[in-house]
């Protein structure tokens, strides 16, 4: 793994219009074919276009499965959510499982707005993920 | 034909912003001050928020057809209701064009696809939501919020 750390980044600093939504991908489990990925900042409109760009090439990786650790996304509207769903079909066609993690409260809340925390695999932590 | 559209409360804050989506995080803060204020619980406020962000973003998308120099009047106030109840009440003007109200809808959820989410979240966090289009131009979107004064769990 690679030694990023993964406590100390952006708090309490703004996230401006050009960060990555996807703060970084390492890769875990015994064949390195877990991709765990961090999405960081406010999805919304001005940021969702980018992060279901950086989604959707995740499977060109030819990960067997991904966990989208959401705990450094304070906020996330219908738009990055529809990403989430995009990603998640095409994942399904590939047989890839996802996995959501560290959903702070009102990221959850859209989800059950949306009905769809039925739908996604949803897990308290990463560690939790990768466990299961 | 759609009914005229409601005065607005009085003594209400007033922001106008422009239809560039740099904007929402400086109104989803401002609401949630005025939510605070208001008394509505850590809850109700996420809900109110994300409402009105979604009632922003169709706006900007559908309205203005993504243009972001265009103006967008955001009125925010309580209201004493005859029966007691305190409400918020939340007025959204635009003077792009027009769309049908009753072409502004919830679609089926377990229809598992992107997009279409954004009226569905609107009219489950917000007690009441009608439309209404201005003969100046435009549409103005009433948000109501009943605010309970219960603390969130």
């Amino acid at each position: 793994m690679p030694a990023t750390d993964k406590t100390n980044h952006r708090k309490g600093q703004p996230v401006t219009d050009t960060t990555n939504p996807i703060r970084g991908i390492e890769w875990a489990g015994e064949d390195h074919r877990v991709a765990v990925v961090e999405a960081q900042g406010d999805i919304d409109l001005r940021r969702s276009s980018r992060f279901q760009e950086e989604l959707l090439a995740l499977p060109d990786e030819h990960p067997r499965e991904i966990v989208l650790d959401l705990s450094n996304v304070p906020y996330m509207d219908s738009s990055g959510v529809a990403s989430l769903v995009k990603l998640l079909a095409r994942l399904r066609r590939d047989k890839v499982p996802l996995k959501l993690t560290g959903l702070r409260p009102r990221v959850r809340s859209v989800f059950e707005i949306t009905r769809l925390d039925t739908i996604f695999d949803i897990r308290a932590t990463v560690k939790e993920a990768l466990e299961s | 034909m759609t009914p005229p559209p409601p005065p607005p409360p009085p003594q209400p804050v007033r922001l106008t912003i422009s239809s560039t989506p740099a904007h929402l995080p400086v109104v989803r803060a401002a609401l949630e001050s005025f939510c605070e204020v208001a008394g509505l619980n850590e809850r109700e406020s996420g809900c109110v928020v994300l409402a009105v962000d979604e009632a922003l973003t169709n706006v900007i998308r559908h309205a203005y057809h993504g243009q972001h120099d265009k103006p967008i009047e955001v009125s925010l106030a309580t209201v004493s209701q005859p029966s007691g109840q305190q409400t918020l009440e939340i007025y959204l003007r635009d003077w792009g064009t027009q769309v049908a109200p009753e072409q502004i809808r919830s679609r089926d959820l377990s229809d598992v696809r992107p997009g279409g989410l954004g009226v569905h979240i609107i009219r489950n966090c917000m007690d009441e939501v009608s439309y209404c289009h201005v003969p100046e131009g435009g549409t103005c979107l009433r948000l109501t919020k009943r605010i309970t004064g219960k603390a969130s769990r």
